[in-house]
C-alpha cells in the first residue's frame, strides 16, 4: 500500500515536470526537434535538469541493496548495444517527431482530457501489444526487460 | 541555425526537468525502481502481470498531475498540429518502438543517462537522430 502511493506521488510529481517544463506540448517537442527551422532549445534543460537531480539519485541507489521502503533496488542490468536497441530507439523517434507526443506527455494529454492524447495513447497501447504479440511468436519464453 | 527566442524558456524548462529528476528519484529511492514510462506500461500488458500496483499508481499519477497543476497555475494550451491519421501511425510507432528499444524519453534519456549507461546514451542519439531527421522530412523536404 505504501509502495503505491509513493508510487502514485512519484507519477503525479513527473507529470508536473512534464507541464512546468513544456515537454506535454507537442508543438514545444517538435520546435527543440526541429533544427533546420525555428529552433527551441528549451528541452535540452529539461532533460539537464532532470539528469542534475538523477545522477546523485541513482548513485545512491547502486549502493543499496533495498529500496528505503524495504523493497528489492531493481535496476536495469543489461548492458547490450544490439540492433534491437538501436532499431527499436530509432522506430521510437520516428513516431515522436511525427506526432511530438513521448509515452509520459502522451498519458499527461490524456488525463487533462485531450482528444487528440487519448487516440496517441490508444494507438501506443496498440503498438505495444503488437510487440508483445510478435515477441511470443518469434522468441521462447524470455526474461523481459522491464524497468527502463 | 535560427534560434526561437519566442518560445524560449531555459528557466521553467530547467525548474520542469528538476521535478522530473526528483519524481525519478522518489521512485527509485523509494520503490527500488527506474521511471520508464514506456516499461512501466508495457510491464501493465506484458503476460506476466506482478507488481501490477505500483505501476497502475504511477500512471495514476501522470493522469492526475494536469488536475493538481491547475490548483497552482491557469491550463496552457498545448499545440497539437498532427491530425488524427498522423497521430495513430505515431502512436503506433512510439509503442512498438519503446518496447522493442526496451525504454523512451523517461527510460533511456533521464533514468539511463543519470546511471551514466553508455546503452541509454546509444538509445538516447538513436531516438533523438530519427526525431531531428522525421522533424526536417516533415517540415522542410515534404512540408
Amino acid at each position: 500500500m505504501m509502495h503505491a502511493a509513493t508510487s502514485f506521488a512519484a507519477g503525479l510529481v513527473f507529470g508536473a515536470g512534464l507541464i512546468v517544463s513544456g515537454m506535454s506540448d507537442p508543438g514545444k517537442v517538435i520546435g527543440f526537434l526541429d533544427l533546420a527551422g525555428n529552433w527551441d532549445p528549451s528541452l535540452a534543460f529539461v532533460m539537464g535538469g532532470a539528469i542534475l537531480v538523477g545522477v546523485f539519485a541513482f548513485r545512491l541507489a547502486r549502493k543499496r541493496a533495498q529500496s528505503f521502503l524495504g523493497g528489492a533496488m531493481r535496476l536495469p542490468t543489461s548492458d547490450d548495444i544490439d540492433r534491437r536497441l538501436v532499431l527499436g530507439s530509432a522506430v521510437f523517434g520516428i513516431g515522436w517527431g511525427l506526432a511530438g507526443y513521448c509515452p509520459g506527455p502522451a498519458l499527461v494529454s490524456l488525463g487533462s482530457g485531450q482528444d487528440k492524447g487519448a487516440w496517441f495513447v490508444l494507438a501506443m497501447l496498440a503498438g505495444m501489444l503488437i510487440y508483445e504479440a510478435a515477441d511470443r511468436l518469434v522468441h521462447a519464453p524470455r526474461q523481459a526487460v522491464h524497468g527502463e | 541555425m535560427i534560434i526561437d527566442w519566442n518560445h524560449f524558456t531555459p528557466w521553467t524548462s530547467l525548474a520542469g526537468g528538476v521535478l522530473i529528476g526528483i519524481a525519478a528519484a522518489m521512485l527509485v529511492l523509494l520503490n527500488g525502481r527506474v521511471a520508464g514510462i514506456s516499461g512501466i506500461l508495457g510491464g501493465m500488458l506484458a503476460p506476466k502481470r506482478t507488481d501490477i500496483a505500483w505501476r497502475v499508481a504511477f500512471v495514476a499519477g501522470l493522469l492526475a498531475a494536469p488536475w493538481a497543476y491547475l490548483l497552482f497555475a491557469p491550463a496552457v494550451a498545448p499545440r497539437i498540429d498532427a491530425g488524427f491519421g498522423t497521430l495513430i501511425a505515431a502512436g503506433l510507432l512510439v509503442g512498438l518502438g519503446t518496447r522493442y528499444g526496451s525504454g523512451c524519453t523517461s527510460g533511456h534519456g533521464v533514468c539511463g543517462l543519470s546511471r551514466l549507461s553508455p546503452r541509454s546514451l546509444v538509445a538516447t542519439g538513436a531516438f533523438m537522430a530519427a526525431g531531428f531527421a522525421t522533424v526536417y522530412l516533415v517540415r522542410h523536404v515534404f512540408g
